[in-house]
């Protein structure tokens, strides 16, 4: 088992002094998952308090600090409001399924973590799939929507509850699309290889334009600004959770926001070199202060597009997903792997994991998604133009005609 | 057997991830105060009366976003391997490849003309 | 016996999802309910994949699956207003209907499971091989010349027809 050190020796232990070695196993396994399972809960507290702080800087204003030092206890504080709020069960709701959304919505994301490296030495688990489930526990999200919305016998939930889904659907695409250029570059499903082999070059230099579409993907994916039509007060009221009340609400939000982070957290894993940084081989413990820092950067920017930008509407969402983001996904997937081949029949591909040898395959690569991007541009740049253009074309009403607003006594 | 192990972590990861958030909604129920009245209860419809049964007009648009989702997904499912294994194939793998991804783009194409797409 | 282990606590505990989800679908009177207990048994089934050391394939049945088919179902129960709750459970048929899934099950008995798995059964006694198939040989076998390449392309041509049919189905009523 690839557990801390300190665990696995704790099994010898307790096998040595009589225990069964399976209930060995499996205490140690718990405390492990234990571990693991705090970092996230950790960290949501001091997200909050995080996105309260930038959003408010954005906007001029200083957000929150009263409670505590420079605000920080402010989400204890809502914490503690949230729990002694009454919790209002619309009638005709459907009970157990009710109760059971706010929980798969927190659950689901927790389980992520289980498999992030976070040092060259720990990771929850080691899965020869990594990858592929993280894509598939994102995709169990939907269902803890659905269930959320039809059991709160709210119309408005339910139709909350189906652009919601329509939107986590239609994303999904070029989510895994992107997720397959560091599959083919590596080689391998499992995140702690993939991170082990970013040791020459980061993959974000190698697949640039996978690594925003990722990125974007994922920002619609939890429903992040500007993509949070569905939780948008002037629109939806709250969309999917409208009815709900007290601390089940605050699991659903909690929920989102560690799901922002975990997001950012896996960009920065499969494309920035997760736990890669000047001296993490002698000293392992320094990759989780590399990781953190990294996945700060990703959230930040996360954070400041969340401020920044104008909020997407249903049909613009839908097109920019099906008609760009696919499309661009598919080209660079085709790309990448034709150009894959060129740099192995060149004799080009790195052979180790230093920089020097890693050097020749990212220029190619780059320059590939650069013509890419170029393209792209290109194509953006002309239909502006044709655009505005036909804008202009629209002829402008001359004196001699009559207006056609007529007034009131006419 | 190591890698029965790791899915072991996962297994023991699911059996008590659901426990974290259940422990405070738990003791929300406890602590929070229960007064139910009628009009608490009632649904949220603006303020207003709610009209009519808990039905929405169905828009056959999502289901059309759920069926293309799904091809693509079976798509991406048989991709992955390749993929995985894409390092130590020669040309013709790729060439396999490319033909795969241009039937799906091509129905993709199909779905566009077709104004599939569109969110009417 | 069975020796009790993690594996065989695992085991139960997925048989137990499959077939109370599969159960849990044909009792219940609500759709949507069934549609959960349908996402239950699924589960179960990938958890299967994992302790046959397919882990691929479990994380394909979750993301297809649960994460594609189980929503479509549910929007498609949602379609039908008034299936989501069913006045009745069984119709008049259901004793020929009990008949012939029991001698469905006694036919796949002796006919499938028994010759092949059961105490004289053909893969009984060969050895395990030390060779696990991983998903690296899958993909190396599904662009292989003499292997599935052709099944591959074809599965390709097979999801491009379901696609064009369904938007041609779905969208029959704008014409």
């Amino acid at each position: 088992m690839e557990n801390l050190c300190s665990i696995n020796n704790l099994a010898a232990c307790l096998v040595q002094g009589g225990m069964n070695p399976d209930l060995a196993n499996l205490l140690t396994t718990l405390g492990g998952v234990v571990l693991v399972a705090t970092v996230p809960l950790v960290t949501v507290i001091f997200l909050i308090w995080v996105e309260r702080k930038v959003a408010a800087r954005v906007q001029d204003r200083i957000g929150p600090n009263r409670v505590g030092p420079f605000g920080l206890l402010q989400s204890v504080a809502d914490a503690v409001k949230m729990i002694t709020k009454e919790d209002i069960t619309p009638q005709g709701a459907d009970k157990f399924i009710y109760n059971l959304a706010p929980i798969i919505a927190f659950a689901s994301v927790v389980l992520i973590w289980a498999v992030v490296p976070f040092t060259p030495l720990h990771i929850g688990a080691d899965l020869s799939i990594g990858i592929l489930y993280f894509v598939a526990v994102a995709s169990i999200g939907t269902v803890k929507i659905m269930i959320a919305g039809w059991s709160s016998n709210n119309k408005y939930a339910l139709l909350g509850a189906f652009r919601t889904i329509a939107q986590l659907l239609s994303y999904e695409v070029p989510l895994v699309l992107s997720l397959l250029i560091p599959v083919m570059i590596s080689g391998t499903m499992s995140m702690q290889e993939i991170t082990r082999q970013q040791g020459g070059m980061w993959f974000f230099f190698m697949a640039p334009v996978a690594a925003i579409m990722f990125f974007i993907a994922n920002l619609a994916e939890t429903g992040r600004a500007p993509f949070d039509l569905l939780e948008a007060e002037s629109e939806i009221i709250a969309g999917y959770n409208i009815e709900y009340s007290g601390f089940k609400w605050g699991m659903f939000m909690a929920g989102e926001f560690m799901h922002a982070f975990t997001a950012c957290l896996l960009t920065a894993v499969v494309f920035l070199g997760g736990w890669w940084g000047p001296g993490v081989e002698q000293i392992p413990v320094l990759g989780f202060i590399y990781l953190g820092l990294k996945t700060g950067v990703v959230y930040l920017f996360a954070l400041i597009l969340r401020s920044t930008v104008p909020r997407v509407r249903i049909d613009q969402l839908m097109t920019l997903n099906w008609k760009w983001l696919v499309p661009i996904s598919v080209a660079n997937v085709i790309m990448t792997a034709f150009l894959l081949k060129l740099v192995q029949w060149l004799n080009l591909a790195p052979q180790d994991g230093t920089l020097g040898a890693a050097l020749p395959q990212t220029i190619i690569l780059f320059a590939g998604n650069l013509v890419l991007g170029l393209v792209l541009f290109n194509f953006i740049r002309n239909m502006g133009r044709s655009q505005r253009l036909a804008d202009q074309a629209v002829p402008v009403l001359g004196e001699h005609e009559e207006s056609p607003v007529h007034a009131v006594g006419d | 057997m190591a890698v029965l192990n790791e899915w072991a972590f996962i297994g023991v990861f699911f059996s008590i991830a659901w426990i974290f958030p259940f422990l405070p909604i738990f003791m929300a129920h406890l602590l929070a105060p229960h007064k139910p009245n009628s009009i608490k209860q009632s649904t949220y419809e603006c303020g207003v009366e709610t009209v009519g049964d808990t039905w929405i007009q169905f828009k056959v648009q999502y289901y059309i976003y759920g069926l293309i989702f799904m091809v693509f997904d079976v798509e991406i499912v048989f991709l992955f391997p390749w993929a995985l294994a894409y390092k130590q194939l020669d040309f013709f793998g790729f060439f396999a490849g490319l033909l795969f991804v241009f039937f799906l783009f091509d129905a993709l194409v199909y779905a566009w003309r077709k104004d599939a797409l569109e969110w009417v | 016996m069975l020796e009790f282990n993690a594996s065989t606590v695992a085991f139960i505990v997925f048989a137990l999802f499959s077939l109370g989800g599969a159960l849990g679908v044909v009792t219940t009177r609500n759709l949507i309910h069934a549609t959960l207990y349908l996402i239950l048994s699924l589960f179960g089934a990938a958890g299967f994949f994992v302790l046959l050391s397919a882990p691929f394939l479990a994380a394909v049945q979750v993301l297809v699956y649960i994460g594609a088919i189980a929503i479509l179902i549910v929007f498609a129960v949602m379609l039908t207003r008034s299936m989501t709750r069913l006045r009745e459970l069984y119709n008049r048929q259901w004793i020929l209907s009990g008949v012939v899934a029991v001698a469905l099950f006694v036919l796949l008995m002796v006919g499938v499971i028994l010759p092949v798995w059961g105490n004289n059964g053909s893969q009984v006694g060969k050895p395990i091989s030390d060779t696990v198939a991983t998903t690296v040989d899958l993909g190396k076998a599904l662009v292989d010349q003499n292997q599935y390449v052709l099944p591959f392309e074809v599965a390709s041509l097979l999801l491009t027809a379901a696609m064009i049919g369904a938007i041609v189905i779905a969208r029959d009523d704008r014409e």
